[in-house]
């Protein structure tokens, strides 16, 4: 296929879309959580009671990605009218489609957030839980069906690439990258134009793209839904990448945990090299990429770029020193290019509309948008993207609907394992890199979990540390051997069984395995017990306290 | 299978039809010791685990020191070297679902079933895990059994979700 092909087809498939004879189309989220809240079944239910009314000319009924509220699932779309329906049942799909398409209005009680707030928005894009927040990456989540080339076509899914190959150099690519000032989404907030410069200017006959899909922060599900709500634009981004930095295979790493993402990337992959959006000469062009995908088998460091260069190449997944970074010599030694599937979902959009429009949104250090993962003691669990910036009250209290049960909110976890808890004081927080770091935590990927009373933050601690036990490789001793002691330390304190003296054996070793360790996952590990210290040092100390005064007695 | 057995060569590619999944595996991937952990997600798919014959066998294949594949089977969560049961409980141990009181469900199986995670029945009908995250976490506390995720569940239902698989708890 050739340029002009491409446009054939796009052109071809919209006008489609504008002449087609469906007057309704109803959506059926089929991300992973709706699916196992019974999606599946209400897809099937539903297409059944369209073609039982002979609907089947003016109806057309799709599944698609996540659409965001997850812990209503399963949830069911009508555009264009945009009414939402959530908890959907197979026993209410009769009426929920007499009443929509035959009498053209809403089951008020049955749309989204009916049971919880005082009256339901009809248009869904109304309420306050989509309403502040600006979708990029998730962009056509929700709208498209993922497992059809032609649905990201028509939303003008590989123009960017299009637009890259013919239009601009590899360097201009990197310039509008490195204009956009986007960075990282993985956690770490490395500018990505710098890392694609980098990786550029060394001089090799082969160099690698490789997409990080190995989401190991336990309570994050971003790139999963991504990757299932639209494996195209992640495939895109690669493709763009590869051009701008002269590789011509990629490897996209995705956790064995998420079948349904791996099913759904691997016929992205197929449909796109059916269409010579990838492989050999894309469009007719010199240029050629082709996607791999390796299937992560359960190791939480392989989401270090240096384990899971090793990963990939079939070792296990220990990290090495940097220097050398992957940018100089990473997979088989060639120069390497890593980055999230959220930084690649961006790509896209970001050479559609320009690095300085992308550049406009969020925060003068943080640009761009970031998908959040809400989830724990909230009333509105579910995926969210939101401008940086956004406080965490707007979007805990605004988007995500409050605390569950009418509870005060304690805490808010960000960054997994390598993060920290963030206090109600400082809920006004803006979320963005720098300000999330001042306050003893980090962005991290977007894991975003909220507790109330009910959550002990000692315990928090404990159990993050046991994560980092259990999951250090064992490769250098601090975090070998210093997970091991600041979890059995916090063991003690849990237990009230510890004095003074091992509070400050922890708070000292934490600083020694903090800077002591070979990688980001030791380097980090200390951080949810610092961060817990810090703004929550009484409930350690009274723990102690407990402890003394039993003694006396 | 018999156990033990060091090398198993041709017999064992004749008498199991599982090994020749692993085998086209292996030509597909034309030998190369890089795709190591893509074969050993192929075996323990067909096996539900990955019994020593055929690590043996997949060691030879590839031309690869035992220790090597060794280190990584045993590196990675995923790869088991026992039998995992007939029936599977898989309990999200994820921040979300930790808040949400994961753990009292697994306590609770553990006591019911008198075992811990990682360890299978005595029947060898079921076996106990847990996972760091599933991903699920709207639907917080999830369980996995069988494949199917369990939503927002409790210790009960779960309990009497594995009854009706294995009878008495």
């Amino acid at each position: 296929m050739n340029r002009q092909d491409l446009k054939t087809i796009i052109y071809a498939e919209k006008k489609k879309v504008e002449t087609n004879k469906y007057k309704h189309k109803i959506c059926v989220c089929c991300g992973a959580g709706c699916i196992s809240s019974g999606s599946e079944e209400v897809m099937k239910k539903l297409q059944e009671e369209i073609s039982t009314r002979g609907l089947e000319n003016d109806v057309e009924v799709i599944p698609t990605g996540c659409m965001g509220p997850c812990n209503q699932g399963p949830l069911m779309k009508f555009l264009p009218e945009y009414n939402m329906y959530q908890k959907v049942d197979c026993s209410n799909i009769s009426a929920i489609v007499q009443s929509q398409l035959v009498e053209k209005k809403p089951i008020e009680d049955l749309l989204l957030f009916a049971d919880s707030r005082e009256k339901p928005f009809l248009d869904a894009r109304d309420d306050p839980f989509f309403k502040k927040q600006l979708k990029i990456a998730l962009k056509n989540c929700g709208h498209i069906n993922p497992e059809k080339i032609e649905d990201y076509l028509v939303h003008n899914g590989y123009l960017a690439l299009d637009k890259a190959l013919f239009e601009m150099t590899a360097e201009e690519v990197i310039a509008e990258v490195k204009q956009s000032r986007i960075r990282g989404r993985g956690g770490a907030g490395y500018p990505t134009g710098l890392k694609w410069e980098t990786v550029y200017k060394y001089v090799n006959e082969q160099k690698y793209v490789i997409c990080n899909g190995d989401e190991g922060d336990p309570g994050a599900f971003m790139d999963r839904s991504v990757l299932e709500g639209n494996p195209h634009r992640v495939l895109e981004g690669m493709a763009i990448a590869g051009y701008a930095i002269g590789a011509n295979k990629g490897y996209a790493y995705i956790r064995g945990e998420y079948p349904l993402a791996i099913k759904r990337f691997e016929l992205a992959i197929k449909q796109a090299k059916k269409l010579g959006l990838l492989g050999t000469n894309i469009l007719g062009t010199s240029f050629s990429f082709d996607v791999e995908v390796r299937i992560g088998a359960g190791a939480f460091v392989c989401g270090e770029e240096t384990a899971l260069i090793a990963s990939i190449e079939g070792k296990r997944g220990t990290p090495r020193p940097r220097p050398p970074f992957p940018a100089e010599s990473g997979l088989w030694g060639k120069p390497t290019l890593i980055n999230n599937v959220e930084t690649y979902a961006a790509i896209s959009p970001i050479i559609n509309n320009g690095g300085e429009w992308y550049s406009e949104i969020g925060t003068p250090k943080s640009a761009g948008t970031k998908v959040f993962a809400l989830a724990g003691k909230i009333n509105y669990a579910g995926l969210i993207e939101v401008p940086m910036g956004t406080t965490l009250r707007e979007i805990v209290f605004e988007i995500g609907g409050g605390i569950q049960n009418g509870e005060a909110f304690k805490a808010a976890q960000t960054g997994g394992p390598s993060g920290g808890c963030i206090p109600a004081e400082h809920l006004d927080v803006k979320m963005d890199y720098e300000s999330l770091v001042s306050l003893g935590s980090i962005m991290g990927s977007g894991g975003l979990i909220v507790m109330d009373k009910s959550s002990d933050m000692v315990d928090v601690a404990r159990f993050f540390m046991e994560f980092c036990m259990d999951e250090s490789c064992g490769k250098c001793v601090p975090c070998r051997v210093g997970t091991r002691m600041m979890h059995d330390l916090l063991q003690k304190i849990c237990d009230n069984k510890a004095t003074r003296n091992d509070l400050e054996r922890l708070e000292e070793l934490a600083v020694y395995v903090k800077e002591t360790s070979l990688c980001g996952l030791g380097g980090s590990a200390p951080n949810p017990l610092l961060s817990t210290l810090r703004h929550f040092r009484q409930e350690y100390e009274s723990r102690i306290k407990e402890h003394e005064l039993s003694e006396l007695r | 299978m018999k156990s033990g057995t060091a090398v198993p060569g041709r017999e064992l590619l004749n008498a199991d039809p599982r090994v020749k999944l692993i085998a086209a595996k292996m030509k597909k991937e034309h030998y190369q010791p890089d795709a190591l952990i893509e074969i050993l997600h192929t075996a323990q798919n067909a096996y539900g685990y990955l019994p020593k014959e055929v690590l043996a066998y997949i060691t030879q294949s590839l031309h690869l020191p035992p220790s090597r594949v060794y280190s990584t089977v045993s590196f990675y969560h995923f790869f088991s070297l026992k039998s995992k049961g007939e029936h599977t409980c898989l309990v999200c141990t994820g921040t979300a679902c930790y808040v949400k009181g994961a753990q009292t469900i697994l306590n609770e199986i553990e006591r019911r079933l008198g075992l811990k995670a990682g360890q299978v029945t005595a029947d060898n009908k079921l076996g106990v895990q847990v996972a760091r995250c599933i991903g699920a976490c709207g639907l917080a506390p999830a369980v996995v059994l069988d494949d199917e995720v369990q939503a927002k569940v409790t210790a009960e239902e779960i309990v009497n979700k594995i009854n009706a698989k294995i009878g008495n708890i």
